[in-house]
């Protein structure tokens, strides 16, 4: 692929004096800040701080009136902000990274600071972008044209061969036009069967993955473009879409993907669990679909430095096409990619146990907050169960608080005697 | 998200916001994104469902009243500025501000910090927390993991500790009283970071 060689030489000649090689090293994983302070202090805690120093003698629950102050507080600090449904927005960030559309409090600062953004904007919009669509569009008109073309070819080692290196040369040049800067780390761990999960940011997820291994993608066929791209892939390479109609049966999407696990000779599945974009700072709930098929799942976490141009693709706020527009405008996509050791299903747990610890190792692994909730409440209702829970919580304390006393006075009591 | 002045610009009578609730107009924006992103249906009001998406909300045991603590009696929609002056409550106090008899109470002041946990209590508003009420209260913290009669004994005895002019309920007075010893402001204030 001689000609794909050099064509990324030269865009990356481009590219190489706007943007440094060496990817700067990611800042430490700080907890994501908030609006407010919360405290850290657990119910336990905080209800023993509400205690008075009043002794009673009774193995009864120690009740006191102003344990209602910590419902209450937390209750209001919810209100003002509460974790998940800012996991649906951009990341802000400490200092800015003049793109006016990270900025929170935009306002003018000095003129210095002014003149530079506007140089900027001048470079990202005047210069940057139009070379970035035009690769991007050669990027996807060679993909659907060659793959079109090499689905014409027999089933055989030629045309598997030939279908990886056009998937990964035009995955490459989609890279270079959205000048991804992107670290992988222990390749070793690379899946190259049955399911790989990751965490899912933005769409395009898929293209910096794809770009350092063929994986078979699966997913709702659309119409427009994207559609045409879906049905060129498929020609030359074993992909899993589903008609929109297919993808409520559940039982027909675990068939097919269990077919495609079994066959040996086949690239491994990339699925996203979490079923919806989230923005980088935590991993929220997997659906427990894919941890039911019964295969060695390989986990991948994928972590985005947001001081080059945020990736988070916010849906509601954003198209398609808008979002695609604004990422090529950014300075650049700079990320790390960490490929994490096989896990697989021990005896004894159940697909959603298995699920949530591979959740915690991707968490664990990119500096995310892993979450309960589910990615789907932004829409729904939260169980009841959680509210029990809390319940429960508090009585065990109130009961632990009265019970500890009763010891406390019997022991001075025998201290006395 | 735009700029703080273009947001600013937005809100009504913000002036009159900031000399009442003590907030700076950089956190009544960011109470107002709040406001913005909690009315999904962008009518500019709230209402008790818009509170019950919130998912910490929705399992705290006592998040019906404090929902219920936004709406005034009979009201059926918050606006913003009855909201930030409800969340005005939970600003940390003043320490510099000299105690100025003639002045109004600040709104975040331990009195009222301690009345708007009163309310809490007392639904019906006449001033006195009633043995039904401190039942009310302990069933929704504690429901099914004690029983009737426990609850009724802790009721009983929290009644007798707190209760000095033997009505049988406890005033504002007497509920101040047994809570001298509570660092409320620590307890009940919600810190902005930025």
């Amino acid at each position: 692929m001689y000609i794909s060689h050099l064509w990324e030489w030269q865009c990356l000649c481009c590219c190489i004096n706007l943007v440094p090689l060496s990817p700067p090293s990611l800042p430490p994983s700080l907890p994501p800040s908030g609006i407010i302070a919360k405290e850290l202090s657990s119910l336990e805690q905080e209800i023993q701080e509400l205690r008075a120093s009043g002794t009673t003698l009774s193995s009864e629950p120690e009740f006191e009136m102003a344990d209602i102050m910590y419902f209450c507080r937390r209750g209001m600090e919810s209100i003002v902000d509460d974790e998940v449904t800012k996991r649906f927005s951009a990341q802000e960030l400490e200092s800015w990274n003049l793109l006016t559309r990270s900025n929170y409090n935009a306002r003018h600062i000095s003129l210095r600071l002014s003149v530079l953004w506007g140089l900027g904007l001048f470079i990202r919009y005047g210069f940057l972008l139009p070379l970035r669509v035009t690769l991007a569009a050669s990027g996807i008109g060679l993909l659907v044209v060659l793959t079109t073309i090499v689905g014409f070819l027999p089933s055989g080692w030629l045309r598997t061969y030939l279908s990886e290196k056009i998937h990964l040369m035009s995955y490459r040049i989609c890279v270079r036009s959205l000048t991804a800067i992107i670290t992988y780390h222990n390749r070793y761990c690379r899946p190259t069967k049955c399911i790989c999960v990751a965490n899912h940011t933005t769409p395009i997820d898929v293209i910096i993955l794809a770009n350092d291994g063929c994986y078979s993608m699966v997913g709702q066929i659309h119409g427009g473009l994207i559609g045409v791209v879906q049905r060129a892939m498929v020609k030359s390479s074993p992909h899993i879409w589903f008609e929109r109609s297919e993808v409520k049966d559940r039982h027909l999407v675990a068939k097919r993907l269990s077919n495609h696990v079994a066959d040996k000779t086949k690239h491994p599945i990339l699925i996203f669990p979490e079923g919806t974009c989230i923005n980088n700072t935590s991993v929220m709930m997997f659906k427990k679909g894919s941890f039911e098929i019964g295969c060695t799942v390989y986990p991948v976490a994928i972590k985005y430095d947001p001081r080059f141009g945020d990736a988070f693709w916010n849906s509601s706020k954003f198209g398609m096409v808008n979002y695609l527009l604004r990422m090529m405008s950014s300075w650049a996509v700079v990320c790390s990619v960490w490929y994490l050791p096989p896990m697989s299903r021990e005896e004894g747990e159940d697909a959603v146990q298995f699920a949530n610890r591979v959740k915690a190792a991707i968490a664990t692994q990119g500096g995310l907050v892993d979450l309960l909730w589910d990615g789907g409440l932004k829409r729904g209702k939260v169980k009841n169960t959680f509210k029990e829970e809390q319940q429960k919580l508090y009585s065990k304390v109130i009961y632990w608080i009265g019970s500890l006393k009763v010891i406390s006075i019997t022991m001075n009591y025998s201290e006395t005697m | 998200m735009g700029s703080t002045n273009s947001t600013l610009s937005k809100i009504p009578n913000v002036e009159e916001l900031v000399q009442e609730t003590g907030f700076t107009p950089a956190h009544i924006v960011r109470l107002y994104d709040r406001f913005e992103a909690l009315d999904k249906e962008k009518t500019g009001h709230l209402r008790p469902q818009d509170f019950g998406a919130i998912n910490r909300l929705a399992i705290n045991p006592i998040g019906d009243r404090i929902i219920g603590a936004f709406f005034s009696p009979g009201q059926e929609t918050v606006d913003f500025h009855s909201f930030v002056r409800i969340l005005a409550h939970f600003r940390p106090a003043d320490k510099k501000r000299p105690k100025d008899p003639s002045m109004p109470e600040p709104v975040n002041s331990r009195t009222s910090k301690l009345k708007f946990a009163f309310q809490l209590y007392d639904q019906d508003k006449d001033g006195k927390i009633s043995r039904a009420e401190l039942l009310q209260v302990l069933r929704s913290m504690l429901e099914m993991q004690v029983t009737e009669e426990q609850l009724e004994s802790i009721a009983d005895r929290t009644i007798q500790e707190a209760d000095l002019d033997t009505d049988d309920a406890i005033s504002f007075e007497e509920f101040r009283k047994s809570l001298e010893k509570v660092n409320i402001d620590h307890k009940m204030s919600i810190r902005f970071l930025r």
